[in-house]
């Protein structure tokens, strides 16, 4: 029955889809006064209710584990923990597609409800495009890949979810990062509705900056979360592999930082108007992207839960027709937007522009990389395309970009001149030239670890720069956003470069009693033991590991067997102290009494999360200080209306 | 400058920036892209010595052994034709290694014929199933094996 509801609610919420596309369209041939676009708003907020009930219904049969649904019998086990029955729901194809679908109609539902700072008319446009893009979702999902399938016949019990994601990770990064890939649709609506209303004003950018910004957040916090998922989830000790997967969502990321960017330039200056409009698109075009590469079974991984080639085939056809669509648009009106502000090429602006041409120059190597070995195998060449390529190349463009980044925000509006600011640029070249010339003396390491640990300490020190000299009480919220993200990226970089340069390896075969020794650690395996969990049975190597003549630590990594479905995982142990981690994997019996064991000491490999935090928590600054200014402007306006009123009166 | 020369100067240095960025991207795909190598092609057609590649078939049954130092391994990975490759790991083998499975080796061909391999994977998914491989030809498992491994990263 609740099943059955679920399906109704989607229903209902697609077609509520076509009238709210029909409503804004209806809207923009005659005016926002006709009957039908006066529904536009209502449709988007009601379809938002109607989807929630939909997904909640999925996290109901998950709950209870009816197995009479296909997609719980598929994906789920009665003897799993209901956290992991709970975030199974999405932990699959149709489960995923809904929780799209879900974020979606929410977001319309929130611009609808609340966005009032719009000419009505561009909001109609918005809303439609964001109701159409919604329908084919909708479709997709409907006519593809129904979550609440029935079996003819009950399953006796389910087939379970993949081991690696019966894990909090599961609970945490899809949703955060789908928040970030989809919130991006609404920038995309507001592109589109610009572009029909050709009215691109620093009053439009103001009011889609809290849009991004929010949705950039997300993204952010859900690829950080994904990274350290990976990191000591698969026991491979590395927190980035390149894989398609991750590029799909790092180029949304690169494109809607962009954004960001320019459409602050927009907001402040009234310039940039079409590459911003431009961005909007390529953003949430990027998502769509990720969405096809990740669920059309071109690729298979962790993340492609089912190879069905008439899910990709719809996909494909989702993707052609919203991207070219829009990019149809955007080259029919792009000429009509009027040219912005101009600036020179010594400004903030100036420096703003370099970072877009940048992330973009970015974006497009990734974006190459990842599409290189689907090219190739349509000649039936079969390649893979690595850190040996993403490396090296996008440094190219990743160390200007930061430069940029260091000596930007020192800059003025409009126009200025590097003579004002030469001190500071002295600092920062002063830390960014020592850097190498320290590192290369005492540890003698390869060429990016160098770039990036000098770029990492010159920009930490340049990020609080544009704070000198200010009452620190008095800087604006937003400001210290900028400030703290800056110094995200920083500590990130750091992180990074860290990792790379100074981790230590150790591979040993021990006896029971035996000790190694991996960096400053010393590893001594106690014994070996079998554990049992509710659906899994492991082999635990109880192990303590001393840090120097510190005190030693007991920990116990364990090689997991699930039964349902029969499955071997790795469980790695981290110890994480202030200057980094040891990370210790449990491998299998050498046949001769010995047990495996891999080990890594990883010096501040921790700072690359915490600055992903960082930069995260800057963007929360930023979006909670514009929101208040906004919300005193518009209180502004109002008491002066009123006492305009006032005045006439008496 | 002009409004309009602003305009068309940006859009030019865009342009600029992406093309190189494109062509760049190119010029080291075509040199830094790891090959995929199934082990007949290595046979008639082996890579230079050292240069990364991958090598995907399936695990020879009986044909893996753990070396002296407990964690070195080596085992033949067959292909179709009886075509046969020898790998050496040094690692712990990943969840889901078992002879007569599919499996994906990075790494390199040593001088001596020998595939030194960096990293192992085997697919990690659920609806994985090595017994679909019991039971067929050794030709059929052969191609099972490229199927199960396409898209392996």
């Amino acid at each position: 029955m609740i099943a059955e509801i679920g399906l109704a609610a989607l229903w209902l919420a697609a077609a509520l889809a076509v009238l709210q596309l029909l409503g804004g369209v209806l809207a923009l041939r005659g005016g926002t006064t006709s009957d039908i676009a006066a529904l536009t708003r209502p449709a988007a907020i009601l379809q938002g209710g109607l989807v929630a009930v939909s997904f909640a219904a999925l996290l109901y049969v998950f709950a209870i584990t009816d197995l009479s649904v296909k997609l719980v019998a598929m994906n789920s086990h009665t003897l799993k923990p209901l956290i992991f029955k709970l975030s199974g729901a999405w932990g699959n194809h149709e489960g995923s597609m809904l929780l799209w679908v879900t974020v979606m109609a929410l977001a319309g539902a929130l611009i609808a409800g609340i966005e009032r700072r719009l000419p009505e008319k561009t909001m109609q446009a918005t809303l439609a495009a964001q109701g159409f893009v919604a329908l084919g979702f909708y479709a997709f999902l409907l006519l593809s890949s129904n979550p609440f399938e029935r079996l003819a016949q009950p399953a006796a019990e389910g087939l379970g979810l993949n081991p690696l994601l019966q894990d909090i990770g599961l609970a945490l990064h899809p949703p955060t990062l789908y928040f970030g890939y989809v919130g991006l649709s609404v920038a995309f609506s507001f592109a589109v509705g610009a572009l029909v209303t050709k009215q691109v004003t620093p009053a439009f950018a103001r009011a889609m900056r809290p849009w991004i910004l929010g949705a950039w957040v997300f993204l952010t916090l859900g690829i950080t979360a994904g990274s350290y998922w990976a990191y000591y989830e698969l026991g491979w000790g590395g927190y980035w592999f390149w894989d398609p997967v991750e590029n799909a969502s790092l180029m949304p990321w690169l494109a809607a930082t962009a954004l960001l960017h320019s459409a602050s330039v927009l907001a402040s200056r009234d310039a940039l108007r079409v590459w911003t409009i431009m961005l909007g698109v390529v953003a949430f075009s990027m998502s769509m992207l990720g969405t096809f590469l990740v669920r059309s079974g071109i690729l298979t991984s962790v993340h492609a839960f089912a190879v069905d080639p008439e899910r990709g085939s719809f996909i494909l056809f989702l993707l052609a027709l919203y991207i070219g669509g829009a990019l149809l648009l955007f080259a029919l009106r792009a000429g009509a937007i009027s040219e912005g502000e101009r600036f020179s090429v010594a400004s903030r602006e100036g420096a703003l522009v370099v970072n877009n041409v940048m992330l973009s120059a970015i974006l497009a190597v990734v974006l190459l990389g990842t599409l290189y070995p689907l090219l190739t195998e349509a000649f039936d060449v079969r390649v893979s395309v690595g850190p040996p390529y993403f490396n090296p190349v996008g440094a190219v463009f990743t160390f200007p970009m930061l430069a940029v980044m260091a000596v930007g925000p020192l800059l003025r509006w409009r126009k200025d001149g590097f003579g004002r600011i030469t001190k500071e640029l002295a600092l920062v070249g002063a830390v960014l030239l020592s850097g190498p010339i320290l590192f290369a003396l005492l540890f003698g390491m390869a060429i990016l670890p160098l770039l990036g640990l000098s770029f990492a300490i010159a920009l930490a020190v340049a990020s609080f720069l544009p704070l000198k000299g200010r009452k620190l009480r008095r800087v604006p919220v937003e400001t210290w956003g900028m400030v703290i993200a800056h110094f995200g990226i920083a500590v990130a970089l750091f992180g990074m470069a860290s990792e790379s340069a100074f981790s230590t390896e150790k591979l040993a075969a021990l006896e029971e009693g035996g000790t190694t020794q991996v960096g400053p650690w010393s590893v001594q395996l106690q014994k070996v033991e079998p554990v049992a969990g509710p659906n899994w049975t492991a082999l635990a190597g109880r192990m303590t590991a001393t840090y120097r003549d510190g005190e030693p630590v007991e920990i116990a990594p364990q090689s997991r067997n699930f039964w349902a479905p029969p499955q071997q995982t790795t469980e790695s142990v981290l110890v994480t102290r202030w200057n980094g981690q040891l990370y210790a994997v449990m491998g299998s019996d050498a046949n001769d009494g010995r047990w495996q064991l891999r080990l890594w000491w990883k010096p501040f490999v921790t700072l690359i999360w915490y600055g992903g935090l960082l930069i995260a928590l800057g963007g929360v600054l930023a979006l909670v200080g514009r929101v208040q200014k906004d919300l005193k402007r518009r209180y502004v306006t109002r008491r002066a209306a009123e006492r305009r009123v006032d005045m006439e009166n008496g | 400058m002009k409004a309009k020369h602003q305009r068309l100067v940006l859009v030019v240095l865009a342009l600029v920036a992406l093309i190189g960025a494109a062509l760049l991207a190119i010029y080291a795909l075509r040199n830094q892209a790891s090959y995929f190598y199934l082990p007949e092609q290595m046979a008639e057609n082996p890579p230079e010595v050292g240069q990364a590649v991958r090598l995907g078939g399936m695990v020879a049954p009986g044909s893996l052994e753990t070396q002296a130092d407990g964690i070195t391994v080596t085992f033949t990975v067959t292909g179709r034709e009886q075509s046969a490759v020898p790998v050496r790991y040094a690692g712990i083998l990943p969840d889901l290694f078992v002879e007569g499975s599919g499996v994906v080796a990075e790494g390199r061909l040593a001088a001596d014929g020998t595939f030194v391999a960096d990293n192992l994977l085997a697919k990690h998914d659920e609806n994985y199933v090595p017994r679909e491989l019991e039971g067929m030809s050794e030709h059929q498992a052969a191609e099972m094996a490229e199927e199960t491994t396409v898209g392996l990263e």
